[in-house]
């Protein structure tokens, strides 16, 4: 076989298996087979909640605590207003809870810190694959909530962060029973010590049983809403914006 | 060699003589064909979408956390000599496995990532779809497994035609199939209506302790389920062991389909085919005779 035909073939075999190629990728990616692929999303969601009830996440000897915690995301947010909190250790932050709640508040870390608290050692795994063990002290959502009084209406809770990623703010949202597990947290401590920047400080959610994109880090306010239709790209969260499940239990 | 239960003996009512000396039985009930079929399909999409899955994080711990650096199995590149290189460590062994794992081309590009675009579902790097595969064919397989375990308990198929008789599971009668097998010799005639012991082995070891492990696994990566099932975590020694088991025991399933595809076209391709889609299987009717063989 002379060499020109040979290239031709190979020629031939490239285009055809690139061909091929970007027939998977325009099957595997087509809105409506997505669409019906996301079934199983509601599935494990309603399968998941029923078995699981309030199922605690496992909880780790004080030994298991990783010296290499990966902190993933955001490491430092670019946001100029972050990075002032941050000159001044955070003395002027507040967080903000408002929406559907009959008493609307402001709370200094001081304040949070005051309410009842939890603290927890568990296993964070990230939507990637790996996992590490940590150790989280925060003041507990069902508290705050409680504080704040929800309304009838209210029925998840939207997490505002300060952190701009890929040109788009970071936000998250809860269910009512996420918010209302005992393991839900909202952590101003890391293995004993006040949260560092990389992990989310001064303020992270921890929802145990839920992924790691789920356990939003520099969080500024909490709204509670009736739907997040209208909030950024609708799906309830950054990541589930981008295609991420919002029920991150699996 | 005694023969098997006679369970699929040709009848009047389902032989059809073909043509002399062979004749049609029925080998596969309905139930077993569609489940066939229908898990076929769902550990294709699975295997591809888990790759895609794996490639987001191209490491492989064991224990409840993993310990960055000390993975015993890991992908990845280097630039060296103004080219991407592709390397797989597994254990204290690296392998340059340029092209294929650690760095492949994308569209051309030369791209760090696990396994090539070739094998993922979708074919760029795209965790969020991949995952929504994944789950969607987990259900189909994990209801389908179910279902073709349920009904071989419940109509006797495993204990009637995938447990090894006794006599199979003489040593001796074992190390004849494993020399048969290595010549590619396989059972005729009266032989041929019941699976060999190898084939009831590599059945029941798929069917009852691969396929269920996947699930298993599967499901001690959610961390939901973890709650909710502390055992399984205890089970495997913790999420990275089983994310670990899990790509194991996937490797396991490619090595048995590989096995199971060239047994299928050697002893006979068409008539496995057809067994499988028609339930009938072609047999002859009088084994041939003592040194008649090919």
């Amino acid at each position: 076989m002379s060499l020109d035909r040979r290239g031709w073939l190979a020629g031939l075999g490239a285009s055809l298996s690139t061909l091929a190629l970007s027939g998977c990728e325009k099957l595997a990616t087509n809105p409506d087979v997505v669409r019906a692929l996301s079934s199983a999303e509601g599935l494990n969601r309603r399968v998941q909640r029923l078995i699981g009830a309030g199922a605690l996440a496992r909880e780790y000897p004080r030994a298991d605590i990783t010296a290499n915690f990966k902190a993933n995301g955001t490491i430092d947010p670019p946001d100029a207003d972050y990075q002032a909190m941050a000159a001044k250790g955070f003395a002027d932050w507040k967080l903000v809870v408002d929406g559907l709640v009959e008493r609307p508040l402001a709370l200094s870390l001081e304040q949070l810190m005051q309410l009842p608290s939890r603290t927890q050692i568990t296993r964070h795994d990230c939507v990637e694959g790996w996992s590490c063990i940590g150790e989280w002290t925060g003041a507990r959502m069902s508290a705050l909530m409680d504080a704040a009084g929800l309304k009838q209406q209210a029925k998840h809770l939207v997490l505002y962060c300060a952190d701009t990623l890929g040109g788009a703010k970071y936000y998250e949202t809860l269910d009512l029973v996420d918010v209302r597990h005992p393991q839900t947290i909202l952590a101003y401590a890391m293995n004993g010590a006040p949260l560092t920047v990389p992990h989310g400080a001064p303020l992270r959610l921890r929802a145990e049983r839920h992924l790691g994109y789920k356990q939003a880090k520099y969080v500024m306010r909490l709204q509670a809403v009736a739907s997040f239709a209208h909030i950024a790209g609708g799906h309830g969260g950054y990541w589930e914006d981008r295609g991420y499940e919002r029920y991150a239990g699996i | 060699m005694s023969l098997a239960p006679p369970q699929s003996l040709p009848s009047a009512s389902v032989a059809t003589r073909r043509r002399p000396g062979k004749v049609l039985v029925k080998r596969h009930s309905v139930v077993v064909r569609v489940t066939h079929w229908i898990n076929a399909i769902a550990l294709a999409f699975l295997l591809l979408s888990g790759l895609q899955i794996f490639n987001a994080h191209p490491d492989l711990y064991f224990g409840q956390q993993s310990d960055f650096g000390h993975a015993w199995l890991a992908m990845g590149a280097f630039s060296g000599g103004g080219a991407l290189h592709g390397v797989t460590k597994v254990g204290p062994a690296v392998f340059d496995t340029t092209g294929v794992l650690g760095a492949s081309k994308v569209n051309g590009v030369w791209t760090a990532r696990g396994f090539p675009d070739w094998l993922t579902i979708p074919p760029q790097q795209y965790l969020a779809l991949g995952r929504r595969w994944h789950f969607f064919f987990a259900w189909v397989f994990a209801i389908n497994g179910a279902i073709l375990i349920a009904t071989g308990i419940v109509s006797r198929h495993l204990a009637r035609d995938l447990a090894p008789t006794r006599d199979q599971l003489k040593p001796g009668h074992v190390l004849q199939e494993v020399w048969d097998h290595a010549r590619l010799r396989f059972p005729r005639g009266e032989a041929a209506k019941r699976y060999n012991v190898l084939q009831k082995l590599a059945y029941l070891a798929v069917l009852l302790v691969l396929l269920p492990l996947m699930v298993l696994t599967g499901m001690t990566m959610s961390p939901s389920l973890d709650a909710t099932f502390p055992f399984l975590v205890e089970l495997f020694g913790g999420r990275q062991s089983a994310r670990s088991i899990h790509f194991i025991v996937a490797s396991l399933i490619v090595l048995f389909f590989l096995v199971h595809i060239a047994m299928v076209v050697l002893s006979g391709a068409w008539n496995n085919v057809r067994s499988m889609i028609t339930g009938r299987y072609a047999i002859d009717v009088e084994p041939p005779a003592p040194g008649d063989a090919p």
